[in-house]
């Protein structure tokens, strides 16, 4: 398999996972919605359901999205596919 | 005091902005205090952060092609970032989006969800690529890469479709604004806030609109967070009402059990001015159905990665890892605003219906209420109402009426805050539906100038004749927004949604598949922008024509309808015509390297 080959087949593994947990976080957890108001867990006091849609899901989105970039990175470089700075 | 080149003094530039920024703040409010009207205050904020746009916008004009569509590409990652966040960030999400959570609670957060969650599509799936590629708008990329007018003028019709509706609402916004601070008539306001826009875009196109809008998120940012984390300490909720407010959201709860949701009388109902409503939904609980909330936050994060105007900010980064990073940069700075709406509405709305607090007013009698300065104002600009429909005197929790963009823009009057406070506020309004209204019609105006004229009618048109072409077709979409923004057609919320669908039934995957899907042809890319775009549109004729629907999809998610459309349509024609030639299948596999040469150059 070329080099480049491997690395696309690298990239789309990254992005299955991304796109796994992005639906998790964005539409999983909300086929549950009764259930988070009714559990017992209160982040800071909040429902639970109150909780993922004001910050908990958001705040997810933005952490997932800065590993990702840091994991594509690390791909890229693997495959000497990094820019130059000046590019 | 700045030497060098501007791009290396980004930090030093902003960050003296900034300081000036905040000293114009405590100046007003030492003339507040000097005895200087309310009205003069909230016309001096407005017209001096207008004026700076306008400087910036002058000292920012450029006769360069790159320059112009795409800010030369040397936006560094980070203030790329605030000026998406700007761009991204309307008068929907700073004036009505706190509304929205007070008025409808839990399905209504659907939205910020998936106003956030879409970003991650475009970080994995788009961007990166789109910048590799080197475009200079979206359908340039639709057009090279599936090649032929057809395709190129078909992603320029959605494009114009979803920019268009998205950008009447902007301005709109920017008009209301205007009209409350400056105290004139909408009409006439409309046509104020887009000079102001026109201002910004018109010399620099891209770069100006860039740097303006890193200056507007610094502003519209501080008027948002300073009035929510003042209220939450004067009220004792905490300093810090983000981690802070879990025993006032309970008390609301609470409040709402001992008050119950009584329902009006259509009869009743009628008297209530058009435009407002009354607290009938459960603040913090689930109170819609599963399948609402996630068909709504579905299409609003598939419509986030097909919007052109978010797509082209990552086509000014100086590389394909600063446009990822740049994603994630631009959430972050979106999440800070998003996480604080929760929060001035919970605020907002224990602030007034709490009796045992100052500022509660359920509970009071009807003339108490009616004689408070604050709502006799608000009541002039028919943004609030109450009536006394049992009688008994008192105001009960469904006698009293509120315009959702009140919850912003009034809650600091109604807290008691200064009115310096109140100008911000109205300057950071002004700032997102301004930031967000110059990209729209940035966007639109380069597809038309550079896709449909230089593109397909002239390609022989040389530079200096190219960006006349692109300006005054800029000063012309402007104007055509403003006029049917005057109208007033659709509110300012519906619209914005409604330009999401659009942009998703006629351009997700039509995008998408272009970089991930090597087999994706011309033929397949154009029947599935046309068909989705057109059976969207229809769903949505339809039902704004009473009819009945299907799958539970409403006028707000016609996006899943016209997207399923598209992708159908584009897989089957697709497969039915011949694999896209062996040029354009090395230009995929070009798109997907980070490394190397733009796949289209520099100047085309």
């Amino acid at each position: 398999m070329s080099k480049q080959s491997q690395h696309w087949e690298k990239t789309r593994g990254l992005l299955f996972v991304t796109l796994a947990i992005w639906f998790v976080f964005s539409i999983g957890i909300f086929f549950f919605g009764t259930e988070m108001q009714a559990s017992s867990f209160k982040p800071f006091g909040y429902p639970l359901s109150y909780y993922m849609t004001c910050q908990g899901s958001l705040l997810s989105f933005v952490i997932l999205i800065f590993w990702f970039a840091g994991r594509q990175e690390k791909i890229d470089e693997e495959f000497g596919y990094t820019e130059r700075e000046d590019s | 005091m700045i030497k060098g080149k501007f791009i290396d003094n980004l930090p030093k530039v902003y960050g003296i902005y900034t300081g000036g920024f905040i000293a114009f703040i405590i100046i007003m409010a030492i003339l507040e205090q000097a005895g200087v009207s309310a009205k003069a205050i909230g016309i001096s904020f407005v017209i001096f952060t207008v004026a700076i746009y306008a400087v910036i916008g002058w000292l920012s004009r450029t006769l360069q092609m790159d320059a112009y569509y795409v800010a030369g590409r040397q936006v560094p990652t980070v203030f790329n970032g605030m000026a998406t966040a700007a761009d991204w960030m309307s008068g929907a999400s700073f004036v009505a989006m706190a509304g929205g959570i007070y008025f409808k609670g839990y399905g209504y957060m659907a939205l910020l969800v998936g106003w956030t969650g879409g970003y991650v599509l475009v970080a994995s799936l788009l961007a990166p690529y789109l910048r590799k590629f080197g475009c200079y708008t979206v359908p340039d990329f639709v057009g090279t890469r599936y090649g032929g007018n057809a395709a190129r003028l078909s992603a320029v019709l959605v494009l114009t479709v979803a920019s268009f509706t998205y950008v009447t609402a902007q301005i709109n916004a920017t008009g209301t604004i205007a009209s409350v601070a400056l105290d004139i008539p909408f009409k006439l306001a409309v046509y104020v806030g887009l000079a102001s826009i026109l201002l910004c875009s018109m010399l620099g196109g891209m770069r100006a609109v860039t740097w303006t809008q890193v200056a507007q998120y610094i502003v519209l940012i501080i008027a948002y967070l300073l009035p929510v984390f003042w209220i939450s300490s004067k009220m004792g909720a905490g300093f810090f009402p983000h981690l802070m407010l879990g025993d006032e959201v309970a008390r609301i709860a609470e409040l709402e059990g001992q008050f119950g949701f009584v329902k009006n009388s259509a009869a009743d109902l009628a008297t209530v001015p058009k435009g407002l409503a009354g607290i009938t939904k459960a603040h913090s609980s689930v109170n819609g159905t599963t399948w609402g909330f996630i068909s709504l936050t579905i299409c609003m994060m598939a419509g986030t990665a097909s919007l052109p105007h978010v797509m082209m900010r990552y086509f000014t980064t100086p590389s394909v890892k600063s446009a990822r990073r740049s994603v994630a940069w631009s959430l972050l700075f979106i999440f800070i605003l998003y996480s604080t709406a929760p929060m001035l509405a919970t605020l907002s709305k224990l602030s007034l219906i709490d009796p045992t607090l100052s500022t509660g007013i359920i509970g009071k009698s009807i003339a108490d209420v009616q004689a408070l300065d604050w709502y006799q104002n608000w009541n002039q600009a028919n943004l609030m109402f109450v009536s006394d429909f049992n009688g008994n005197g008192t105001l009960e929790l469904n006698e009293f009426f509120m315009g959702g963009k009140a919850v912003v823009l009034a809650t600091p009057e109604i807290a008691g805050l200064p009115y310096v406070i109140s100008g911000l506020v109205a300057a950071g309004g002004m700032a997102a539906a301004m930031s967000t209204a110059d990209g729209l019609v940035l966007a639109i105006a380069n597809a038309l100038s550079h896709d449909l004229y230089y593109k397909i009618i002239d390609p022989k048109a040389e530079a200096a004749k190219r960006l006349i072409v692109a300006r005054v077709l800029l000063v012309l979409i402007g104007f055509a927004g403003a006029t049917i923004a005057a109208m007033g057609i659709q509110g300012i919320l519906g619209s914005v949604i409604w330009a999401f669908d659009f942009a998703m039934s006629g351009l997700f995957f039509p995008l998408v598949l272009g970089v991930w899907w090597k087999r994706a042809n011309g033929p397949g890319a154009v029947a599935g922008m046309l068909l989705g775009l057109g059976s969207g549109m229809a769903y949505l004729i339809w039902v704004r024509n009473g009819g009945s629907g299907f799958w539970g999809i409403t006028q707000l998610t016609f996006g899943i309808v016209g997207s399923l459309v598209s992708l159908v349509s584009m897989v089957v024609v697709t497969l039915m015509t011949e694999a896209p030639d062996a040029k354009t299948q090395a230009m995929v596999d070009e798109v997907r390297i980070p490394s190397g040469k733009t796949v289209l150059g520099k100047q085309h």
